[in-house]
């Protein structure tokens, strides 16, 4: 986002300054709260204490879970990087009318319901669901798979859902690549692969660390998704706190949980925008 | 050039790798929209696809006065993303405003706050705006669950907004105001107009996010104010009730109807892939 042009600067401030108080009012302090609640060790918030860190970080179960989590998030974005890559790469060489085509089927699924299309899922993974079913009659398989409620199916979907958080990013960096770099490559003697795994590949490195930042935050959050997919049985963080929460209504080891969910989450974005910077970097310095 | 090799292998296998991944890639995209669609005319009373036959019966069963949850539920999720929307166009805009090709430190803090709504766990947030709101003694409302969902919710149009603005040049509304216009007006003139559609698009995204939130409002929904995707979700996971695969082709059909409006209007899938 090179925003070096813009508006005419005059006195920010009077637009600033609400500005600041909205987002701290209603976004820092709900935050700063659930870490205070965190420092807690009882239900009546009386007693400063880092109880409920120690009971998480010294559990197996909770560090599993919260692992299993950023996991989940990984293993899905790099299944939407895979199917997403290609997919950018041609709308981006396609003429306007098919890109435009692409674009709007990319995007029409983001904007449908996450409870929709989940439950689609449920309809495609079932036992005598649509998949089980086409691969039975070619074959491929004699017993139907168990997809539904297990960690498989839960990247498929999550991967799905998120497919075009990478597709949409990816296209701008494809877009703007130079055509003449590839062109060069080739003239040289390179082939279409080493050309791709040479140039275009690595230099679309910010496109895919972009998309990536935002379909793994969604990922690992993604409540409904984890839930209806995973069933009962798979636990991941959000569900935890959800069910510490609301269910247990402990809070403070639910605002506990939330808040190493939110570092934890945080760690690795941190870690892909330094691979985004220091990408950017080996391109253009 | 003598020894090129024969019509290309290597593009060739390039293409083919490329082109049948792409090709599963959109097949995994819009199958499941379509199966659930097709799954919503079944005239059978499980989830089977394809369907043993059609008919329109879980469309007219939403009609039902027992379908009333429903309806109230999406009626409230309707009104919270009109108005979620609505805050988000006015902070949104005001934020990239304020941060577009401000260098300042207080301006690039400010930038980073605005957006990290997008990266930081919602369910997290939402969670945090229960404690909030009990601790100073408020009690789940509608106008709470707006101010949670704008949140969430202004980043997307503050982004778009911000990518319109990148490509304005600043030469026009100085010249608007060295012309005599107020501030104001230059920017209701001039700038305005032209990131209108990097607004609009934003808009457009801020108010399927809310229409879609669950992890918001997980936390600071009651049973008076239930949202519709919680009920959906609440539905699905208790029984498969086939009345939500109806639900499911009303809300497909109610998007793509705002997705064609949005496309019409502001650009949308311009202005999402730039």
């Amino acid at each position: 986002m090179a925003a070096t042009r813009g508006v005419p600067r005059g006195s920010d401030l009077p637009l600033a300054l609400p500005l600041a108080a909205f987002v701290l009012a209603c976004f820092v302090a709900p935050l700063a709260v659930l870490v205070a609640v965190s420092l807690h060790a009882d239900n009546e918030l009386k007693v400063w204490s880092l109880a409920q860190y120690a009971r998480l970080l010294g559990e197996t179960y909770s560090l599993r879970l919260l692992g299993e989590t950023l996991w989940l998030g990984i293993e899905s974005t790099l299944v939407c990087l895979v199917f997403g890559y290609p997919l950018a790469w041609f709308a981006v060489r396609a003429g306007a009318r098919v890109r435009s085509t692409l674009l709007f089927l990319v995007v029409l699924p983001i904007l449908t319901s996450v409870v929709v299309r989940t439950f689609s899922w449920i309809v495609i993974l079932g036992k005598q669901g649509v998949l089980n079913a086409l691969l039975q009659g070619a074959g491929l398989i004699d017993e139907p798979l168990k997809l539904l409620f297990t960690e498989t199916g839960v990247v498929m979907v999550l991967a799905q859902v998120q497919l075009p958080l990478i597709v949409l990013p990816l296209m701008t960096t494809l877009s703007r690549i130079d055509p003449n770099l590839s062109s060069a490559s080739e003239a040289l003697g390179a082939g279409t692969w080493r050309t791709f795994l040479r140039v275009t590949l690595p230099l679309s490195v910010p496109g895919m660390v972009a998309g990536s930042i935002l379909a793994f935050a969604a990922c690992v959050t993604a409540f409904v998704t984890q839930t209806l997919i995973g069933g009962a049985r798979l636990v991941y963080m959000p569900l935890f706190i959800y069910q510490q929460a609301v269910g247990a209504n402990n809070w403070p080891l639910a605002s506990a949980a939330s808040v190493l969910f939110m570092l934890a989450v945080l760690a690795v974005v941190y870690a892909l925008n330094r691979i985004g910077r220091a990408s950017r970097g080996f391109i253009y310095g | 050039m003598a020894e090129r090799a024969p019509p290309d292998l290597d593009t060739l296998s390039f293409r083919l790798v490329f082109g049948a991944i792409a090709a599963i890639g959109l097949v995994f995209l819009v199958a499941p929209t379509l199966i659930v669609l097709v799954t919503s005319f079944t005239n059978a009373a499980t989830l089977k696809f394809p369907p043993p036959g059609y008919s329109f019966r879980w469309y007219a069963a939403l009609a039902d006065p027992d379908a009333s949850q429903i309806w109230s539920a999406a009626r409230n999720s309707l009104v919270i993303a009109v108005c979620a929307t609505i805050l988000s166009v006015v902070i949104g805009t005001a934020g990239a405003l304020v941060v577009s090709g401000n260098r300042a430190p207080w301006a690039r803090a400010l930038d980073a706050l605005m957006m990290s709504p997008l990266v930081l766990p919602a369910l997290a947030f939402g969670f945090g705006c229960l404690i909030y709101i009990s601790l100073i003694g408020l009690s789940p409302s509608l106008t709470l669950l707006i101010v949670g969902h704008t949140v969430v919710c202004f980043p997307f149009v503050m982004r778009t907004t911000l990518a319109s603005l990148a490509q304005l040049d600043p030469a026009l509304a100085e010249a608007s105001e060295s012309l005599g216009a107020s501030r104001l007006r230059a920017f209701v003139k001039v700038t305005l107009p032209l990131i209108g559609k990097g607004v609009g698009a934003g808009a457009f995204i801020a108010f399927m996010a809310s229409f879609d939130n669950v992890p918001v409002s997980l936390f600071l929904a009651d049973a008076r104010t239930e949202v519709l995707p919680i009920h959906m979700w609440q539905i699905i996971d208790n029984d498969l009730d086939v009345r939500t695969a109806a639900v499911s082709g009303v809300l497909i059909a109610f998007t793509l109807a705002l997705m064609l409006i949005a496309e019409r209007f502001a650009g949308l899938t311009r202005q999402l892939g730039r």
